[in-house]
Protein backbone atom coordinates (compact mmCIF):
# COMPACT_ATOMS: atom_id res chain seq x y z
CA UNK A 1 0.00 0.00 0.00
CA UNK A 2 1.11 3.54 -0.73
CA UNK A 3 2.13 5.40 2.42
CA UNK A 4 2.99 9.10 2.53
CA UNK A 5 4.50 11.14 5.34
CA UNK A 6 2.10 13.96 6.25
CA UNK A 7 4.24 17.04 6.86
CA UNK A 8 1.37 18.67 8.78
CA UNK A 9 0.84 16.16 11.57
CA UNK A 10 3.99 14.10 11.15
CA UNK A 11 2.23 10.80 10.62
CA UNK A 12 3.19 8.15 8.05
CA UNK A 13 -0.28 7.91 6.51
CA UNK A 14 -1.76 4.91 4.71
CA UNK A 15 -3.36 5.42 1.33
CA UNK A 16 -6.78 4.68 2.83
CA UNK A 17 -6.43 7.82 5.01
CA UNK A 18 -5.52 9.99 2.06
CA UNK A 19 -7.44 11.65 -0.74
CA UNK A 20 -5.57 12.33 -3.98
CA UNK A 21 -5.88 15.88 -5.30
CA UNK A 22 -4.21 15.82 -8.72
CA UNK A 23 -1.21 17.66 -10.10
CA UNK A 24 0.51 20.23 -7.89
CA UNK A 25 1.99 23.64 -8.72
CA UNK A 26 -0.59 24.42 -11.40
CA UNK A 27 -0.38 27.93 -12.71
CA UNK A 28 -3.81 29.41 -12.06
CA UNK A 29 -4.74 31.83 -14.81
CA UNK A 30 -7.40 34.45 -14.11
CA UNK A 31 -9.52 37.03 -15.91
CA UNK A 32 -7.84 38.50 -18.99
CA UNK A 33 -5.83 35.37 -19.74
CA UNK A 34 -5.80 33.85 -23.21
CA UNK A 35 -7.74 30.75 -24.32
CA UNK A 36 -4.49 28.81 -24.46
CA UNK A 37 -3.62 29.75 -20.89
CA UNK A 38 -7.05 28.74 -19.60
CA UNK A 39 -6.82 25.53 -21.56
CA UNK A 40 -3.50 24.63 -20.00
CA UNK A 41 -4.69 25.56 -16.50
CA UNK A 42 -8.00 23.72 -16.71
CA UNK A 43 -7.22 20.68 -18.83
CA UNK A 44 -3.70 19.83 -19.92
CA UNK A 45 -1.72 18.06 -17.23
CA UNK A 46 1.87 16.84 -17.19
CA UNK A 47 0.73 13.23 -16.78
CA UNK A 48 4.38 12.12 -16.83
CA UNK A 49 5.64 8.57 -17.07
CA UNK A 50 8.01 9.13 -14.16
CA UNK A 51 8.28 11.71 -11.35
CA UNK A 52 4.99 13.51 -10.63
CA UNK A 53 4.36 16.40 -8.25
CA UNK A 54 0.92 16.07 -6.76
CA UNK A 55 -1.50 17.22 -4.09
CA UNK A 56 -2.80 14.98 -1.34
CA UNK A 57 -5.16 15.62 1.56
CA UNK A 58 -4.77 13.80 4.83
CA UNK A 59 -8.54 13.32 4.75
CA UNK A 60 -9.01 10.77 7.51
CA UNK A 61 -6.23 12.29 9.61
CA UNK A 62 -5.45 15.92 10.29
CA UNK A 63 -7.52 16.96 7.25
CA UNK A 64 -4.81 19.16 5.77
CA UNK A 65 -3.34 19.36 2.29
CA UNK A 66 0.28 18.63 1.45
CA UNK A 67 2.36 17.92 -1.66
CA UNK A 68 4.25 14.81 -2.71
CA UNK A 69 6.75 13.83 -5.38
CA UNK A 70 5.98 10.30 -6.52
CA UNK A 71 7.09 8.19 -9.47
CA UNK A 72 4.20 6.96 -11.62
CA UNK A 73 6.27 4.09 -13.04
CA UNK A 74 8.05 2.71 -9.95
CA UNK A 75 5.60 4.10 -7.34
CA UNK A 76 8.64 5.34 -5.41
CA UNK A 77 8.00 8.37 -3.20
CA UNK A 78 10.76 10.99 -3.44
CA UNK A 79 9.38 12.99 -0.56
CA UNK A 80 6.50 15.10 0.74
CA UNK A 81 6.44 18.80 1.56
CA UNK A 82 4.04 21.50 2.77
CA UNK A 83 1.24 22.69 0.51
CA UNK A 84 2.44 26.27 0.98
CA UNK A 85 5.55 25.55 -1.12
CA UNK A 86 5.64 27.19 -4.55
CA UNK A 87 8.25 24.88 -6.00
CA UNK A 88 9.54 21.39 -5.04
CA UNK A 89 12.38 21.63 -2.47
CA UNK A 90 15.93 21.13 -3.75
CA UNK A 91 16.50 17.84 -1.90
CA UNK A 92 13.51 16.32 -3.68
CA UNK A 93 14.69 17.60 -7.04
CA UNK A 94 18.11 16.11 -6.27
CA UNK A 95 16.56 12.75 -5.36
CA UNK A 96 14.72 12.74 -8.69
CA UNK A 97 17.81 13.72 -10.66
CA UNK A 98 19.79 10.93 -8.96
CA UNK A 99 17.23 8.38 -10.19
CA UNK A 100 16.52 10.01 -13.56
CA UNK A 101 19.60 11.92 -14.74
CA UNK A 102 18.51 14.77 -16.96
CA UNK A 103 14.81 14.55 -16.01
CA UNK A 104 13.10 17.81 -16.97
CA UNK A 105 10.16 19.45 -15.28
CA UNK A 106 8.30 22.54 -16.29
CA UNK A 107 8.94 25.95 -14.80
CA UNK A 108 7.10 26.43 -11.57
CA UNK A 109 6.70 30.05 -10.41
CA UNK B 1 -6.71 -17.19 -45.76
CA UNK B 2 -8.91 -20.23 -45.18
CA UNK B 3 -12.20 -19.38 -43.60
CA UNK B 4 -13.35 -20.86 -40.32
CA UNK B 5 -16.51 -22.96 -40.47
CA UNK B 6 -18.07 -26.11 -39.08
CA UNK B 7 -16.77 -27.84 -42.21
CA UNK B 8 -13.22 -26.65 -41.47
CA UNK B 9 -13.40 -28.06 -37.94
CA UNK B 10 -14.48 -31.43 -39.33
CA UNK B 11 -11.80 -31.34 -42.03
CA UNK B 12 -9.04 -30.53 -39.55
CA UNK B 13 -10.31 -33.09 -37.03
CA UNK B 14 -9.89 -35.74 -39.74
CA UNK B 15 -6.20 -34.83 -40.03
CA UNK B 16 -5.37 -34.41 -36.37
CA UNK B 17 -5.66 -30.59 -36.51
CA UNK B 18 -2.33 -30.32 -38.32
CA UNK B 19 -3.66 -28.13 -41.11
CA UNK B 20 -4.66 -24.91 -39.31
CA UNK B 21 -2.80 -21.89 -40.65
CA UNK B 22 -1.49 -19.13 -38.46
CA UNK B 23 -4.19 -16.51 -37.95
CA UNK B 24 -1.91 -13.60 -38.85
CA UNK B 25 1.57 -13.10 -40.28
CA UNK B 26 4.55 -11.68 -38.34
CA UNK B 27 6.32 -9.72 -41.09
CA UNK B 28 9.51 -7.67 -40.92
CA UNK B 29 8.73 -3.94 -41.04
CA UNK B 30 8.99 -2.29 -44.47
CA UNK B 31 10.83 1.02 -44.97
CA UNK B 32 7.60 2.91 -45.46
CA UNK B 33 3.82 2.58 -45.31
CA UNK B 34 1.02 4.84 -46.38
CA UNK B 35 -0.47 4.68 -42.86
CA UNK B 36 1.07 3.66 -39.55
CA UNK B 37 -1.13 3.01 -36.53
CA UNK B 38 0.67 2.94 -33.17
CA UNK B 39 -0.98 0.46 -30.80
CA UNK B 40 -2.49 -2.93 -31.65
CA UNK B 41 -5.36 -2.72 -29.20
CA UNK B 42 -8.93 -2.99 -30.39
CA UNK B 43 -9.16 0.65 -31.47
CA UNK B 44 -5.91 0.62 -33.45
CA UNK B 45 -6.72 -2.67 -35.18
CA UNK B 46 -10.30 -1.64 -35.95
CA UNK B 47 -9.02 1.63 -37.43
CA UNK B 48 -6.69 -0.33 -39.71
CA UNK B 49 -9.43 -2.81 -40.62
CA UNK B 50 -11.92 -0.12 -41.72
CA UNK B 51 -9.21 1.81 -43.56
CA UNK B 52 -8.88 -1.30 -45.70
CA UNK B 53 -12.48 -2.39 -45.82
CA UNK B 54 -14.19 0.99 -46.29
CA UNK B 55 -11.49 2.99 -48.08
CA UNK B 56 -9.28 0.42 -49.81
CA UNK B 57 -6.18 1.66 -47.97
CA UNK B 58 -4.18 -1.48 -47.22
CA UNK B 59 -0.58 -0.26 -47.22
CA UNK B 60 -0.86 -0.08 -43.45
CA UNK B 61 1.24 -1.15 -40.47
CA UNK B 62 -0.06 -1.52 -36.93
CA UNK B 63 2.89 -1.26 -34.55
CA UNK B 64 2.64 -2.72 -31.06
CA UNK B 65 5.24 -2.58 -28.30
CA UNK B 66 4.01 -5.72 -26.56
CA UNK B 67 1.63 -8.32 -27.95
CA UNK B 68 -1.57 -7.45 -29.77
CA UNK B 69 -4.51 -7.05 -27.44
CA UNK B 70 -2.18 -6.99 -24.41
CA UNK B 71 -3.23 -3.51 -23.32
CA UNK B 72 -6.65 -2.57 -22.02
CA UNK B 73 -8.34 -4.49 -24.80
CA UNK B 74 -7.26 -7.73 -23.11
CA UNK B 75 -7.87 -6.42 -19.60
CA UNK B 76 -11.40 -5.12 -19.59
CA UNK B 77 -14.64 -6.58 -18.28
CA UNK B 78 -16.19 -6.61 -21.79
CA UNK B 79 -19.37 -4.65 -21.15
CA UNK B 80 -20.96 -3.37 -24.36
CA UNK B 81 -23.78 -0.80 -24.18
CA UNK B 82 -24.78 2.45 -25.82
CA UNK B 83 -27.06 4.12 -23.25
CA UNK B 84 -25.10 7.37 -23.03
CA UNK B 85 -26.61 10.82 -22.59
CA UNK B 86 -25.22 13.14 -25.26
CA UNK B 87 -26.02 12.81 -28.97
CA UNK B 88 -22.43 12.43 -30.27
CA UNK B 89 -21.85 9.63 -27.73
CA UNK B 90 -25.08 7.86 -28.59
CA UNK B 91 -24.11 7.99 -32.27
CA UNK B 92 -20.66 6.43 -31.92
CA UNK B 93 -21.51 3.92 -29.16
CA UNK B 94 -24.70 2.79 -30.91
CA UNK B 95 -22.82 2.41 -34.20
CA UNK B 96 -20.33 0.25 -32.31
CA UNK B 97 -23.01 -1.83 -30.59
CA UNK B 98 -24.76 -2.51 -33.87
CA UNK B 99 -21.46 -3.49 -35.53
CA UNK B 100 -20.83 -5.93 -32.67
CA UNK B 101 -24.05 -7.73 -33.63
CA UNK B 102 -22.56 -8.79 -36.97
CA UNK B 103 -18.86 -8.76 -36.10
CA UNK B 104 -18.40 -12.54 -35.92
CA UNK B 105 -19.85 -12.95 -39.43
CA UNK B 106 -18.03 -9.91 -40.79
CA UNK B 107 -14.63 -11.05 -39.51
CA UNK B 108 -15.31 -14.78 -39.85
CA UNK B 109 -14.12 -14.98 -36.25
CA UNK B 110 -16.27 -15.86 -33.26
CA UNK B 111 -16.12 -12.88 -30.90
CA UNK B 112 -18.85 -14.45 -28.75
CA UNK B 113 -21.00 -11.33 -28.71
CA UNK B 114 -23.69 -12.02 -26.14
CA UNK B 115 -26.53 -9.47 -26.16
CA UNK B 116 -27.68 -10.55 -22.73
CA UNK B 117 -28.81 -7.12 -21.56
CA UNK B 118 -27.18 -4.52 -19.33
CA UNK B 119 -28.93 -3.19 -16.25
CA UNK B 120 -27.81 -0.03 -14.45
CA UNK B 121 -29.28 0.05 -10.96
CA UNK B 122 -30.69 3.23 -9.48
CA UNK B 123 -29.99 3.20 -5.75
CA UNK B 124 -30.61 6.86 -4.87
CA UNK B 125 -33.30 9.39 -5.83
CA UNK B 126 -30.66 11.25 -7.75
CA UNK B 127 -29.92 8.19 -9.86
CA UNK B 128 -33.62 7.63 -10.59
CA UNK B 129 -33.82 11.10 -12.12
CA UNK B 130 -30.51 10.66 -13.92
CA UNK B 131 -31.46 7.36 -15.54
CA UNK B 132 -34.98 8.45 -16.45
CA UNK B 133 -33.38 11.41 -18.19
CA UNK B 134 -31.02 9.05 -20.01
CA UNK B 135 -33.93 6.80 -21.05
CA UNK B 136 -35.73 9.86 -22.51
CA UNK B 137 -32.57 11.04 -24.28
CA UNK B 138 -32.02 7.54 -25.68
CA UNK B 139 -35.61 7.46 -27.00
CA UNK B 140 -34.88 10.64 -28.97
CA UNK B 141 -31.56 9.23 -30.20
CA UNK B 142 -33.12 5.99 -31.42
CA UNK B 143 -31.29 3.90 -28.83
CA UNK B 144 -33.66 1.39 -27.26
CA UNK B 145 -33.50 1.57 -23.47
CA UNK B 146 -36.18 1.57 -20.82
CA UNK B 147 -36.68 2.46 -17.19
CA UNK B 148 -37.75 -0.62 -15.25
CA UNK B 149 -39.26 -1.17 -11.79
CA UNK B 150 -37.63 -3.01 -8.88
CA UNK B 151 -40.06 -5.89 -9.50
CA UNK B 152 -38.79 -6.29 -13.06
CA UNK B 153 -35.20 -6.05 -11.78
CA UNK B 154 -35.87 -8.99 -9.46
CA UNK B 155 -37.43 -11.00 -12.30
CA UNK B 156 -34.34 -10.49 -14.47
CA UNK B 157 -31.84 -10.97 -11.63
CA UNK B 158 -33.25 -13.38 -9.04
CA UNK B 159 -30.05 -13.32 -6.95
CA UNK B 160 -30.33 -9.58 -6.26
CA UNK B 161 -31.21 -8.15 -2.85
CA UNK B 162 -33.62 -5.27 -3.52
CA UNK B 163 -33.82 -3.82 -0.02
CA UNK B 164 -30.22 -3.56 1.09
CA UNK B 165 -30.04 -1.36 4.18
CA UNK B 166 -27.72 1.27 2.76
CA UNK B 167 -28.62 1.23 -0.91
CA UNK B 168 -32.01 -0.25 -1.81
CA UNK B 169 -32.68 -0.92 -5.49
CA UNK B 170 -35.21 1.68 -6.67
CA UNK B 171 -35.36 0.71 -10.33
CA UNK B 172 -32.96 0.45 -13.25
CA UNK B 173 -32.06 1.61 -16.71
CA UNK B 174 -32.28 -1.47 -18.92
CA UNK B 175 -30.77 -1.94 -22.37
CA UNK B 176 -31.87 -5.35 -23.60
CA UNK B 177 -29.61 -5.41 -26.68
CA UNK B 178 -26.46 -4.54 -24.77
CA UNK B 179 -24.18 -7.27 -23.44
CA UNK B 180 -20.64 -8.65 -23.56
CA UNK B 181 -18.14 -10.13 -26.04
CA UNK B 182 -14.87 -12.01 -25.81
CA UNK B 183 -12.30 -9.19 -25.63
CA UNK B 184 -9.23 -11.10 -26.91
CA UNK B 185 -11.22 -12.45 -29.83
CA UNK B 186 -12.09 -8.91 -30.92
CA UNK B 187 -8.38 -8.04 -31.17
CA UNK B 188 -7.49 -11.38 -32.76
CA UNK B 189 -10.34 -11.25 -35.26
CA UNK B 190 -9.40 -7.77 -36.45
CA UNK B 191 -5.69 -8.68 -36.58
CA UNK B 192 -6.45 -11.75 -38.70
CA UNK B 193 -8.63 -9.73 -41.08
CA UNK B 194 -5.99 -6.95 -41.34
CA UNK B 195 -3.24 -9.45 -42.04
CA UNK B 196 -5.45 -11.06 -44.69
CA UNK B 197 -5.75 -7.69 -46.46
CA UNK B 198 -1.94 -7.53 -46.61
CA UNK B 199 -1.49 -5.15 -43.71
CA UNK B 200 1.44 -5.64 -41.33
CA UNK B 201 0.73 -6.20 -37.64
CA UNK B 202 4.17 -5.74 -36.08
CA UNK B 203 4.45 -6.87 -32.48
CA UNK B 204 7.28 -6.36 -29.97
CA UNK B 205 8.20 -3.08 -31.61
CA UNK B 206 8.01 0.03 -29.46
CA UNK B 207 7.63 3.47 -30.99
CA UNK B 208 10.22 5.70 -29.33
CA UNK B 209 9.92 8.82 -31.45
CA UNK B 210 7.76 10.55 -34.03
CA UNK B 211 9.62 12.01 -37.01
CA UNK B 212 8.47 15.18 -38.69
CA UNK B 213 9.58 17.67 -41.30
CA UNK B 214 8.17 21.14 -41.78
CA UNK B 215 5.26 20.52 -39.40
CA UNK B 216 4.27 17.31 -41.17
CA UNK B 217 4.68 13.76 -39.93
CA UNK B 218 7.14 11.61 -41.89
CA UNK B 219 7.40 8.45 -39.82
CA UNK B 220 8.31 6.91 -36.50
CA UNK B 221 11.45 5.75 -34.74
CA UNK B 222 11.05 2.30 -33.22
CA UNK B 223 13.06 -0.35 -31.42
CA UNK B 224 13.25 -2.06 -34.83
CA UNK B 225 14.46 0.96 -36.77
CA UNK B 226 12.93 3.96 -38.51
CA UNK B 227 9.71 3.43 -40.44
CA UNK B 228 8.25 6.07 -42.74
CA UNK B 229 4.60 6.96 -43.33
CA UNK B 230 2.33 9.57 -44.90
CA UNK B 231 -0.23 9.42 -42.12
CA UNK B 232 0.10 8.39 -38.49
CA UNK B 233 -2.59 7.31 -36.04
CA UNK B 234 -1.75 7.31 -32.31
CA UNK B 235 -4.05 4.80 -30.60
CA UNK B 236 -2.28 3.89 -27.36
CA UNK B 237 -4.86 4.46 -24.56
CA UNK B 238 -3.05 5.01 -21.23
CA UNK B 239 0.20 5.86 -23.00
CA UNK B 240 -1.32 8.64 -25.12
CA UNK B 241 0.27 11.49 -23.20
CA UNK B 242 3.68 9.89 -23.54
CA UNK B 243 3.42 9.31 -27.30
CA UNK B 244 1.80 12.72 -27.93
CA UNK B 245 4.82 14.20 -26.20
CA UNK B 246 7.03 12.51 -28.85
CA UNK B 247 4.87 14.16 -31.52
CA UNK B 248 5.25 17.52 -29.80
CA UNK B 249 1.79 18.28 -28.43
CA UNK B 250 0.01 17.91 -25.11
CA UNK B 251 -3.27 16.21 -24.29
CA UNK B 252 -6.01 16.89 -21.76
CA UNK B 253 -5.60 13.33 -20.50
CA UNK B 254 -4.42 11.70 -17.29
CA UNK B 255 -3.43 8.05 -16.89
CA UNK B 256 -4.70 6.08 -13.92
CA UNK B 257 -5.11 2.42 -12.99
CA UNK B 258 -8.43 0.63 -13.31
CA UNK B 259 -8.77 -2.83 -11.82
CA UNK B 260 -10.98 -5.85 -12.24
CA UNK B 261 -11.22 -9.32 -10.73
CA UNK B 262 -12.88 -12.68 -11.30
CA UNK B 263 -14.15 -15.29 -8.88
CA UNK B 264 -13.87 -19.04 -8.99
CA UNK B 265 -16.33 -20.49 -11.53
CA UNK B 266 -19.80 -21.33 -10.25
CA UNK B 267 -23.03 -22.64 -11.79
CA UNK B 268 -24.96 -20.16 -13.96
CA UNK B 269 -26.70 -17.71 -11.64
CA UNK B 270 -26.99 -14.38 -13.47
CA UNK B 271 -27.52 -14.01 -17.21
CA UNK B 272 -27.42 -10.21 -17.51
CA UNK B 273 -24.79 -7.57 -16.72
CA UNK B 274 -25.58 -5.53 -13.59
CA UNK B 275 -23.94 -2.20 -12.86
CA UNK B 276 -24.34 -0.35 -9.57
CA UNK B 277 -22.81 3.06 -10.09
CA UNK B 278 -23.56 4.61 -6.70
CA UNK B 279 -21.55 1.96 -4.92
CA UNK B 280 -19.01 1.72 -7.76
CA UNK B 281 -19.30 -1.92 -8.67
CA UNK B 282 -20.55 -4.07 -11.49
CA UNK B 283 -20.74 -7.75 -12.21
CA UNK B 284 -21.49 -10.30 -14.92
CA UNK B 285 -20.95 -14.03 -15.26
CA UNK B 286 -18.56 -15.34 -17.88
CA UNK B 287 -19.29 -18.40 -19.98
CA UNK B 288 -16.81 -20.29 -17.80
CA UNK B 289 -18.94 -19.41 -14.76
CA UNK B 290 -16.62 -16.88 -13.16
CA UNK B 291 -18.19 -13.77 -11.73
CA UNK B 292 -16.45 -10.87 -13.50
CA UNK B 293 -16.27 -7.84 -11.22
CA UNK B 294 -15.10 -4.30 -11.73
CA UNK B 295 -15.22 -1.02 -9.89
CA UNK B 296 -14.04 2.56 -9.98
CA UNK B 297 -10.67 3.79 -11.18
CA UNK B 298 -7.91 4.48 -8.66
CA UNK B 299 -7.45 8.12 -7.77
CA UNK B 300 -3.87 8.95 -8.73
CA UNK B 301 -1.63 8.97 -11.80
CA UNK B 302 -0.14 5.56 -12.44
CA UNK B 303 1.54 3.68 -15.29
CA UNK B 304 2.18 0.39 -13.50
CA UNK B 305 -0.89 -1.68 -14.49
CA UNK B 306 -1.28 -2.39 -10.78
CA UNK B 307 -3.86 -0.75 -8.57
CA UNK B 308 -4.45 -0.38 -4.86
CA UNK B 309 -5.98 -3.24 -2.98
CA UNK B 310 -8.43 -1.13 -1.01
CA UNK B 311 -10.31 -0.27 -4.21
CA UNK B 312 -10.96 -3.96 -4.76
CA UNK B 313 -12.12 -4.22 -1.18
CA UNK B 314 -14.54 -1.30 -1.58
CA UNK B 315 -16.00 -2.74 -4.77
CA UNK B 316 -16.53 -6.19 -3.35
CA UNK B 317 -17.92 -4.83 -0.07
CA UNK B 318 -20.54 -2.86 -1.98
CA UNK B 319 -21.51 -5.75 -4.24
CA UNK B 320 -21.91 -8.16 -1.34
CA UNK B 321 -24.75 -6.03 -0.01
CA UNK B 322 -26.59 -6.20 -3.33
CA UNK B 323 -25.67 -9.83 -4.09
CA UNK B 324 -25.43 -11.57 -0.68
CA UNK B 325 -24.78 -14.96 -2.30
CA UNK B 326 -21.33 -13.89 -3.51
CA UNK B 327 -20.08 -13.34 0.04
CA UNK B 328 -18.54 -16.84 0.19
CA UNK B 329 -16.97 -16.75 -3.27
CA UNK B 330 -13.21 -17.04 -3.58
CA UNK B 331 -11.60 -14.56 -5.94
CA UNK B 332 -9.22 -16.09 -8.47
CA UNK B 333 -7.45 -13.27 -10.23
CA UNK B 334 -7.14 -9.52 -10.06
CA UNK B 335 -5.42 -7.22 -12.56
CA UNK B 336 -5.20 -3.63 -13.70
CA UNK B 337 -4.94 -1.58 -16.86
CA UNK B 338 -3.85 2.00 -17.42
CA UNK B 339 -6.77 4.08 -18.62
CA UNK B 340 -6.66 7.53 -20.20
CA UNK B 341 -9.14 9.89 -18.56
CA UNK B 342 -10.34 13.16 -20.11
CA UNK B 343 -12.07 15.99 -18.26
CA UNK B 344 -15.51 15.34 -19.77
CA UNK B 345 -15.15 11.53 -19.71
CA UNK B 346 -15.53 11.40 -23.50
CA UNK B 347 -12.90 10.23 -25.97
CA UNK B 348 -10.76 12.26 -28.35
CA UNK B 349 -10.77 11.29 -32.06
CA UNK B 350 -9.05 14.09 -33.81
CA UNK B 351 -6.50 15.69 -36.05
CA UNK B 352 -3.56 17.05 -34.09
CA UNK B 353 -1.31 20.11 -34.34
CA UNK B 354 1.12 17.89 -36.33
CA UNK B 355 -0.10 17.57 -39.93
CA UNK B 356 -0.85 14.01 -40.98
CA UNK B 357 -0.92 12.85 -37.36
CA UNK B 358 -4.23 11.76 -35.83
CA UNK B 359 -5.11 10.66 -32.32
CA UNK B 360 -7.70 8.30 -30.89
CA UNK B 361 -7.62 8.23 -27.08
CA UNK B 362 -9.44 9.18 -23.90
CA UNK B 363 -11.73 6.14 -23.89
CA UNK B 364 -10.79 5.85 -20.25
CA UNK B 365 -12.69 3.18 -18.40
CA UNK B 366 -15.20 2.41 -21.12
CA UNK B 367 -13.80 2.00 -24.61
CA UNK B 368 -14.13 -1.72 -25.27
CA UNK B 369 -17.78 -1.27 -26.22
CA UNK B 370 -16.79 1.39 -28.73
CA UNK B 371 -14.10 -0.48 -30.66
CA UNK B 372 -15.89 -1.07 -34.00
CA UNK B 373 -17.62 2.34 -34.05
CA UNK B 374 -14.41 4.12 -33.12
CA UNK B 375 -12.45 2.23 -35.79
CA UNK B 376 -15.14 3.04 -38.36
CA UNK B 377 -15.07 6.77 -37.57
CA UNK B 378 -11.31 6.99 -37.12
CA UNK B 379 -10.69 5.32 -40.49
CA UNK B 380 -12.99 7.85 -42.16
CA UNK B 381 -11.28 10.71 -40.33
CA UNK B 382 -7.84 9.51 -41.43
CA UNK B 383 -8.88 8.79 -45.01
CA UNK B 384 -11.04 11.88 -45.65
CA UNK B 385 -10.00 14.39 -43.00
CA UNK B 386 -13.39 14.38 -41.32
CA UNK B 387 -16.15 12.06 -40.19
CA UNK B 388 -19.67 12.65 -38.84
CA UNK B 389 -18.98 10.08 -36.11
CA UNK B 390 -15.84 11.77 -34.82
CA UNK B 391 -16.14 15.49 -35.55
CA UNK B 392 -17.63 16.38 -32.15
CA UNK B 393 -14.80 14.53 -30.38
CA UNK B 394 -12.03 16.80 -31.65
CA UNK B 395 -9.09 17.85 -29.49
CA UNK B 396 -9.99 21.55 -29.59
CA UNK B 397 -13.36 21.01 -27.89
CA UNK B 398 -11.78 21.62 -24.49
CA UNK B 399 -10.41 25.00 -25.45
CA UNK B 400 -13.70 25.90 -27.09
CA UNK B 401 -15.83 24.70 -24.18
CA UNK B 402 -17.75 22.17 -26.31
CA UNK B 403 -17.68 19.39 -23.75
CA UNK B 404 -19.43 16.10 -24.29
CA UNK B 405 -20.21 15.61 -20.64
CA UNK B 406 -20.65 11.93 -19.85
CA UNK B 407 -19.66 12.04 -16.22
CA UNK B 408 -23.02 10.51 -15.29
CA UNK B 409 -23.14 7.82 -17.97
CA UNK B 410 -19.46 6.95 -17.69
CA UNK B 411 -18.82 7.97 -14.09
CA UNK B 412 -18.12 4.46 -12.96
CA UNK B 413 -15.60 2.26 -14.66
CA UNK B 414 -16.90 0.05 -17.44
C1 LIG C 1 -10.01 -3.26 -15.71
C2 LIG C 1 -10.67 -2.63 -16.90
C3 LIG C 1 -12.02 -2.86 -17.15
C4 LIG C 1 -12.65 -2.29 -18.26
N1 LIG C 1 -13.95 -2.62 -18.51
C5 LIG C 1 -14.55 -2.16 -19.63
C6 LIG C 1 -15.87 -2.59 -19.96
O1 LIG C 1 -16.49 -3.41 -19.26
N2 LIG C 1 -16.44 -2.08 -21.09
C7 LIG C 1 -15.79 -1.19 -21.89
O2 LIG C 1 -16.38 -0.74 -22.86
N3 LIG C 1 -14.52 -0.79 -21.61
C8 LIG C 1 -13.88 -1.25 -20.50
N4 LIG C 1 -12.60 -0.85 -20.21
C9 LIG C 1 -11.93 0.12 -21.08
C10 LIG C 1 -11.37 -0.53 -22.32
O3 LIG C 1 -10.60 -1.65 -21.97
C11 LIG C 1 -10.48 0.45 -23.09
O4 LIG C 1 -11.12 1.69 -23.27
C12 LIG C 1 -10.13 -0.09 -24.47
O5 LIG C 1 -9.73 -1.43 -24.41
C13 LIG C 1 -9.04 0.75 -25.09
O6 LIG C 1 -8.61 0.12 -26.27
P1 LIG C 1 -7.37 0.71 -27.03
O7 LIG C 1 -7.22 -0.11 -28.27
O8 LIG C 1 -7.55 2.17 -27.19
O9 LIG C 1 -6.17 0.53 -26.02
P2 LIG C 1 -5.24 -0.74 -25.64
O10 LIG C 1 -5.97 -2.01 -25.79
O11 LIG C 1 -4.64 -0.43 -24.32
O12 LIG C 1 -4.16 -0.71 -26.78
C14 LIG C 1 -3.14 0.26 -26.85
C15 LIG C 1 -1.89 -0.46 -27.27
O13 LIG C 1 -0.87 0.49 -27.54
C16 LIG C 1 0.35 -0.11 -27.20
N5 LIG C 1 1.37 0.93 -27.05
C17 LIG C 1 1.46 1.88 -26.07
N6 LIG C 1 2.56 2.64 -26.26
C18 LIG C 1 3.16 2.18 -27.39
C19 LIG C 1 4.35 2.55 -28.08
N7 LIG C 1 5.12 3.57 -27.68
N8 LIG C 1 4.69 1.85 -29.21
C20 LIG C 1 3.90 0.82 -29.64
N9 LIG C 1 2.78 0.43 -29.00
C21 LIG C 1 2.42 1.09 -27.89
C22 LIG C 1 0.05 -0.86 -25.92
O14 LIG C 1 0.99 -1.89 -25.67
C23 LIG C 1 -1.35 -1.39 -26.19
O15 LIG C 1 -1.37 -2.71 -26.65
C24 LIG C 1 -11.93 -1.42 -19.11
C25 LIG C 1 -10.58 -1.16 -18.86
C26 LIG C 1 -9.94 -1.78 -17.78
C27 LIG C 1 -8.49 -1.51 -17.54
ZN1 LIG D 1 -1.76 14.84 8.62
Amino acid sequence: MLTLHCPNCGIQADETELAPGGEAHLKRYGPGSSDDEFHSYLFTRENPRGPHFERWRHAAGCGKWFLAARDTVTLEVYGTYPAQTLEPPQDIKDAITAKHPGWQWREFS
Amino acid sequence: MRSYSAFAVAREAARYHMGWERAWASPEPKKKYEVIIIGAGGHGLATAYYLGKNFGITNVAVIEKGWLGGGNTGRNTTIIRSNYLQDPSAAIYEKARSLYETMSQDLNYNVMFSPRGVMMLAQTQHEIRGYQRTAHANALQGVTTEWISPGRVKELVPIINLDGPRYPVLGALWQARAGTARHDAVAWGYARACSDMGMHVIQKCEVTGVRQEGGKVTGVTTTRGDIGCDKLGIVVAGHSGHVADMAGFRLPVESVALQALVSEPIKPCMDVVVMANTVHGYMSQSDKGEMVIGGGADGYNNYTQRGSFHHIEETVRALVETFPMISRLKMLRQWGGIVDMTGDRSPILSKTPLEGCFINCGWGTGGFKAIPGSGWGMAELMAKGQSPLTDAFSLDRFKEGRFIDESVAAGVAH
